[in-house]
């Protein structure tokens, strides 16, 4: 064998090497796939609509609904708009919550109470906080900052027939959680299953989602619930009548319309 | 006469209707109050009993693209009073297009950022429903009003328009104990008249400045709570409450500063009809102004704190023509309040506490109360009022003896 084809059939197999080897573990970041995860999950469209029921279950099975609309704008440098309308129960229902959520700072939050006719700010700095009396925190069903925590890729493991990353998350300072666990799809980047875990190292919480549907060519997961495995207390989530780039203006998420929400918008 | 009116309701109901959207709310509730102190208001409405009713509620609501009504009412069978009675709370009709949108009828409005202090807020309260316990939303009365509201990326106002005077309601004597300069005197109430020059404008404008939801008001009106005047100085037989003229103007604003919510808001009371401050039976013109801030201490506990001024512009004249034996209010009144919340068992469960005290008037008024939804649609609060102070003239020492204990359960649909 000459000198040359030696060299040659090494680079070959270098070559061979690079291609066979798991491609997307060497092609990215575990932040990055966190980054991708969040985008599909949380900033998908320019703007979002979907009708919400939560579904709060007891451990001793008492059931509890929460039902409302969900508007969601994109905006510039990452920032996000919410706007919530709550059909039921009926000691909230007509109830709006307004949130400007910022990259780098507390969001402003807004609160309607229809029958005082009044708007009031809400102290918004404990992102720990349940949503609405449910298992899921403002910070799970808005997002947390990708800089807050570690991120780590751990394996790669099917769940459901479909291949997913499994992410290790460490908050760099203290959080709800002191180690996460997500399972993320590696085609749609969706979270398919997430475990938290407390400051004893104990699994508290688990996050799953069920139903995936395309609508619009986004990948939506249409039912999820968290569990707290440790109470037993759950919450079901299901989204109704989703729909992407709807065309919602920056003037709905305004005091004009906190207090006298649009009927196009919430029904 | 009511259940005709409920049976129309229901009938609107099953009717089709143009309208794109009807929805119908709202509760049954039982509210019950008992004072504790053990003391009895004399006279045949005195008992220890401060609320002792039933109500259902309705809350009909319709509209359509640009247009929508809405009319909430009370039916309420009122043991204390052995009577039942009816009270339309809001009637209104909206209308919205571009920039503008009205209001037309009894409505409810809110203005400004004090936790239960009002400076901007001029609009009529019912403090005899707040100080016996019923729900929050029994301190706000509806105006029977006209509202325009403009919108524009510069600044956004509404106006409003008040033809129909409709004052405080405040304790009554013959279910409270409280403060009388004149006991025993008979007392008549002069409200203004439905006239056009009686009729009061509300203004305010608002925008966003940096993050902060500012606003400025002006107000040309009257005075929501009564002065009194008696027909005689050194020897009356009969005493008058009326409503003296006033006009304020104000600013606030409220924005997220110091990891909190913080909360600025001042008025000038100028008070139209005794400019001078030499009237005692007319209220000082005054600059009234606080500061608020609240924030999440720990998950699910929310505090917050406020600090309260009045200050009298017309303190000298106040005190040269205050007749004598009569409790001479400080030039500056102090309050600071407090309201601690926190919620348990996936929110079901909220204990609240809400304080004043004042340390120039010396007197206090507590407010703890335990609420629990059993289920979606039906809960529970209980809680109580208690008032203390030095003296027996001050706003919360006068209701001393009215110390209660209540309970409100509601089922609401």
């Amino acid at each position: 064998m000459s000198h040359f084809t030696k060299t040659f059939s090494r680079i070959f197999l270098i070559l061979m090497a690079v291609v066979l080897l798991p491609a997307p573990l060497l092609a990215m970041e575990p932040a990055e796939i966190i980054k991708k995860s969040q985008a599909a999950f949380y900033e998908a469209g320019q703007d979002f609509q979907a009708r919400v029921k939560m579904t709060l279950t007891t451990r001793e099975g008492q059931q509890r609904l929460r039902e409302f609309t969900m508007l969601r704008k994109n905006d510039m440098a990452g920032e996000q708009k919410y706007f919530i309308y709550f059909h039921s129960p009926g000691d909230v229902a007509g109830t709006t919550f307004m949130v400007y959520k910022y990259p780098n700072r507390d969001s402003d939050r807004w609160l309607f109470i229809p029958a005082i006719n009044l708007v009031n700010r809400i102290a918004a700095r404990d992102s720990r906080s349940s949503f609405v009396g449910s298992d899921f925190t403002y910070e799970d069903v808005s997002g947390r900052p990708l800089e807050a925590d570690t991120h780590k890729l751990i394996k790669e493991e099917a769940v459901n027939g479909r291949l997913a990353y499994v992410v290790e998350s460490v908050p760099k300072s203290a959080a709800e959680y002191t180690r996460k666990l997500a399972w993320i799809d590696q085609v749609t980047f969706l979270p398919l299953k997430e475990e938290y875990y407390d400051i004893q190292g104990v699994l508290y919480k688990v996050f799953t989602a069920g139903e995936v549907k395309e609508i619009q060519s986004l990948s939506t997961i249409m039912k999820r619930t968290m569990e707290n495995v440790k109470s037993g207390h759950k919450t079901d989530v299901v989204f109704e009548r989703v729909q992407y780039n709807v065309g919602i203006g920056d003037d709905l998420f305004s005091e004009r319309y906190l207090r006298r929400p649009p009927e196009k918008w919430i029904k | 006469m009511k259940y005709r009116a409920v049976l129309s309701l229901i009938l609107l109901l099953v009717t089709p209707a143009p309208a794109e959207e009807i929805a119908l709310h709202g509760f049954v509730q039982g509210n019950y109050a008992g004072r504790v102190t053990g003391e009895v208001p004399p006279g045949p409405g005195g008992g220890d009993f401060l609320l002792g009713d039933e109500r259902f509620q309705l809350k009909l609501a319709a509209s359509s693209k640009d247009a929508g009504f809405f009319l909430k009412t009370d039916f309420i069978q009122d043991a204390i009073a052995r009577a039942t009675d009816q009270e339309v709370r809001e009637a209104r009709l909206d209308y919205g297009s571009g920039a503008v949108d009205l209001r037309l009828g009894r409505q409810v409005i809110t203005w400004g950022v004090g936790d239960l202090l009002f400076i901007n807020d001029i609009f009529p309260k019912d403090y005899a429903a707040f100080f016996s316990g019923r729900p929050l939303e029994y301190l706000k009365i509806g105006s029977d009003a006209a509202k325009m509201d403009l919108f524009s990326d510069f600044v956004s106002a509404e106006l409003v328009v008040i033809p129909f005077f409709q004052p405080d309601r405040l304790p009554s004597s013959q279910r409270f104990f409280e403060f009388d300069p004149f006991p025993g005197l008979p007392h008549t109430t002069e409200e203004p008249g439905a006239k056009f020059r009686n009729t009061e404008l509300a203004l305010r404008l608002y925008r966003d400045i940096h993050g902060f939801d500012t606003a400025v008001y002006a107000y040309r009106g009257f005075w929501k709570t009564p002065a009194m005047r008696p027909d005689n100085p050194l020897l009356p037989t009969q005493v008058t409450l009326f409503f003296p003229r006033l006009a304020v103007y104000g600013a606030s604003t409220q924005g997220n500063a110091l990891g909190g919510v913080t909360g600025l808001e001042a008025g000038y009371y100028d008070s139209l009809d005794d400019r001078s401050g030499s009237d005692p039976a007319i209220p000082n013109s005054m600059i009234k102004y606080l500061a608020g801030y609240q924030r999440q201490i720990w998950n699910e506990f929310t505090a917050g704190v406020q600090y309260y001024g009045e200050y009298l512009l017309d303190y000298g004249a106040y005190q040269d023509t205050l007749p004598s034996g009569f409790p001479a209010q400080d030039r500056l009144r102090q309050v600071l309040t407090v309201r601690f919340t926190q919620l348990l068992r996936y929110q079901t469960l909220r204990l609240s506490l809400f304080a004043f005290y004042s340390p120039t008037d010396q007197d206090y008024y507590f407010i703890p109360e335990v609420r629990y939804s059993f289920t979606d649609a039906l809960w529970g609060a209980m809680g109580a009022n208690l008032f203390g102070g030095e003296k027996e003239t001050t706003p919360f020492g006068q209701m001393d003896k009215n110390d209660n204990v209540y309970v409100t359960v509601r089922y609401e649909f």
